[in-house]
């Protein structure tokens, strides 16, 4: 469904145009279908099952009933300025009119899911022009066309022709290719951090990628930007903009074609090394936009950046309660620009105080088997509150409700005592999880938890908790500490440049 | 697209305060011995001229003169080895300076982002490596160090093999000199600084290439 993005739009667009989009007060979808596998009847069965609350109308040639929605053959029907959304499914010839009609009853913003523009042809093109002039004369603000849809949890609104409905939160989704929206909206259903806007930019013919994050700068509901691209047009300019928007918010963007185009032959041995893919890289880092090299990356990075506060420093302490992990950590950690704390000798007395001689006296803090009830979530607040640590992870929960899953399902259940050992281990990794988000709310330090229970057993109540409380449960360490490093060289791109 | 000799490269370059060795362009053999003893033992000889782009695949660089015979040889035999295609050429007499670590740093027009400057491990792997890092001109001197910070091979900059670290902020200036040639010449399409060696821990570029829209 992608197609060519017409080159990089260089002026702003004002803000409050976005709003009929993200927070319609009514939603019309043109071309309402009774085939359940029509765009027409898709949509608007999204619309109307995801709790939108705003009054929804819809078009059909027939003016036949639609999902128990009452359709009008003729938009002139209906109610005037009751509407703000127009989701246009009718083919692209209807489409002018459409717009006409729309203008008329007050409708500012139009999401155009119709196929037939730039990426068919000359034709196609033409058309698309002509619209995109047309909306412009109405003052409708033009998504797509030939997009999937706009999606935007905190209005209750799914106008999108796939699945799914991600949880309401604070990451905006903007994406050059509709399939890449929905993989973050499923990294966002899975993990349960969720989606303040996401929007499959199509054709981009009138508002880009580059626009919308524009927007979610200044939308009080996106903490952090997340984008897939492809084409960036004019490169300067699209950093340029992008750049504007990572001094207000963490921008994280996925590049697609890395590796692709790249070397042309070039007089000089420094053209021979500028790839495409390197000089992208290079532009994005003096723009502060953090650049992730894949999808799960992208969305864990955005993830991170919208619930945990940034790092002051680089300074990292592992808290384990397995030794493995932490030499693993440690290795990955060696392989970033974050650094493994060394233990200050008060620290090191602090945590003497809460544990049995074997554990490790180094940072990983492997606390080989030693902890009691209390130990984690005190370790955890040791850690965190040095002023000479920036940030902790913490690897080992889980692992006693993995034991009591067993137990819960095995044949002796729920005698000879393993009612009340399976309670106290799931209450135990439950705790480990809110001990773990209290610890970084009262340090405004990041302190992230990883496992891999997170994917292989999510119902587990250490992910569950870590879920319930609105962060994300890294699903291996290694893959917390890449996140953790994006937050830490975004908080060095701003100190370095007065903007923290 | 016309390049500038390397002589008018590095003059070019060397006004925004590219660090360049003591150089004297001469037209003879004994221009070149005159030249050569002034600058000191041992030296190296180059032809140049606007039409000699690629001067190493053509040997046209005679490295390690040490003694006045050795350069009037050399000097005799590069002002033979001209053709006329090369135009008028001359002889561009350097103190032959000895490194181990070599960087590479440039300018390079790309189609989608305009000029970019860059910065690299060089030598002759520089390609193979291809441990390098850009970023869009102008840069600030931020920009510049996390340019240096980027480069994986850390260990070329700091203490090596005897010679000091890189002097970073020595770098930098490199760097920034270039953003400021590229900003101040809009004809510039792309530069070569190839080698900039590593002497005594400061950045000394040894070549420059400049190429200019016609």
């Amino acid at each position: 469904m992608s197609a060519p993005p017409a080159p990089t739009p260089s002026a702003r667009i004002a803000p409050e145009r976005f709003r009929t989009l993200f927070e319609p007060r009514g939603v019309l979808v043109a071309g309402a279908s009774t085939h359940p596998g029509k765009f027409g009847f898709v949509s608007l069965h999204n619309i109307l099952a995801c709790g939108y609350q705003g009054k929804v109308f819809a078009t059909n040639r027939d003016g036949a009933e639609v999902l128990g929605i009452q359709t009008v053959a003729d938009i002139d029907d209906l109610p005037d300025g009751e509407i703000d959304l127009v989701f246009v499914c009718t083919p692209a010839s209807a489409n002018p009119d459409v717009l006409r009609a729309c203008a008329k009853k007050g409708i500012s913003a139009a999401f155009i899911a119709s196929a037939g523009y730039g990426e068919a042809g000359a034709e196609g093109l033409a058309a698309q022009a002509e619209l995109v002039a047309l909306a412009d004369e109405l003052g409708i603000l033009l998504a797509g066309p030939n997009g999937q849809g706009v999606v935007s949890p905190p209005a209750g609104l799914c106008a999108q022709i796939v699945g799914p409905y991600p949880p309401a939160g604070h990451i905006g989704i903007a994406s050059q290719s509709g399939n890449f929206v929905s993989s973050f909206e499923n990294y966002a259903q899975l993990t349960g951090v969720g989606v303040s806007r996401a929007v499959s930019a199509g054709n981009a013919a009138a508002v880009g990628v580059p626009d919308y994050l524009e927007y979610y700068a200044d939308d009080p509901e996106t903490r952090v930007a997340l984008a897939y691209v492809e084409s960036v047009g004019d490169g300067r300019a699209f950093v340029e903009r992008l750049r504007g928007v990572a001094e207000r918010k963490p921008v994280v963007v996925v590049k697609g074609g890395a590796t692709a185009g790249g070397q042309r032959a070039a007089a000089s041995h420094t053209g021979a090394l500028a790839s495409d893919d390197r000089v992208f890289d290079g532009a994005a880092r003096q723009a502060g936009v953090s650049r992730a090299a894949t999808v799960e990356e992208g969305f864990e990075v955005a993830a991170t950046f919208a619930s945990q506060p940034l790092p002051r420093g680089n300074r990292v302490v592992v808290v384990t309660t397995v030794g493995g992990w932490g030499v693993v950590s440690a290795d990955a950690i060696a392989g970033t620009d974050l650094e493994l704390a060394s233990l200050p000798d008060d620290l090191m007395a602090a945590i003497d105080a809460e544990l049995p001689p074997r554990w490790s006296r180094n940072n990983p803090v492997d606390m080989a088997g030693g902890e009691t009830r209390d130990t984690v979530p005190r370790i955890m607040q040791l850690a965190a509150a040095h002023d000479q640590v920036d940030a902790v992870i913490f690897l080992g929960m889980g692992i006693q409700s993995n034991q009591a899953r067993l137990m819960r399902e095995g044949p002796f259940w729920p005698d000879h005592g393993l009612e009340r050992i399976v309670a106290f281990h799931e209450r135990q990794d439950a705790r480990y999880a809110e001990a773990a988000a209290e610890v970084s709310d009262a340090t405004g330090k990041p302190v992230l938890v990883a496992t891999e229970l997170a994917v292989t057993s999510p119902g587990n109540p250490g992910p569950a908790a870590v879920r319930a409380g609105g962060r994300l449960c890294y699903p291996s360490a290694n893959r917390a500490v890449v996140a953790l490093d994006h937050l830490w060289r975004r908080s060095r791109w701003l100190a370095r440049r007065g903007l923290r | 697209m016309p390049t500038l000799s390397e002589a008018d490269s590095k003059e070019l370059l060397a006004t925004f305060g590219v660090p360049f060795p003591t150089e004297r362009v001469v037209t003879t053999a004994d221009g070149a011995v005159e030249a050569a003893e002034a600058i000191g033992f041992p030296v190296v000889v180059k032809l140049g001229g606007e039409g000699i782009a690629h001067k190493t695949e053509r040997g046209l660089v005679r490295l390690g003169l040490g003694s006045a015979g050795q350069v009037r040889d050399a000097a005799a035999a590069l002002l033979a080895a001209a053709t006329p295609d090369d135009g008028e050429v001359h002889l561009l007499v350097a103190p032959m300076l000895r490194a181990t670590r070599e960087l590479i740093a440039g300018l390079h027009a790309d189609d989608q982002f305009g000029m970019t400057v860059m910065l690299g491990v060089g030598g002759i792997l520089a390609e193979a490596v291809a441990d390098v890092s850009f970023r869009l001109v102008p840069i600030t001197r931020v920009d510049a160090e996390e340019m240096i910070d980027d480069l994986a091979l850390q260990a070329l900059l700091g203490p090596f093999r005897g010679e000091p670290p890189v002097d970073r902020a020595a770098l930098a200036d490199v760097l920034l000199h270039l953003s400021e040639a590229a900003t101040a010449h809009a004809d510039v399409v792309s530069a070569d600084l190839n080698p900039l060696l590593v002497v005594d821990g400061r950045p000394v570029a040894v070549d420059a290439l400049v190429e200019v829209r016609p």
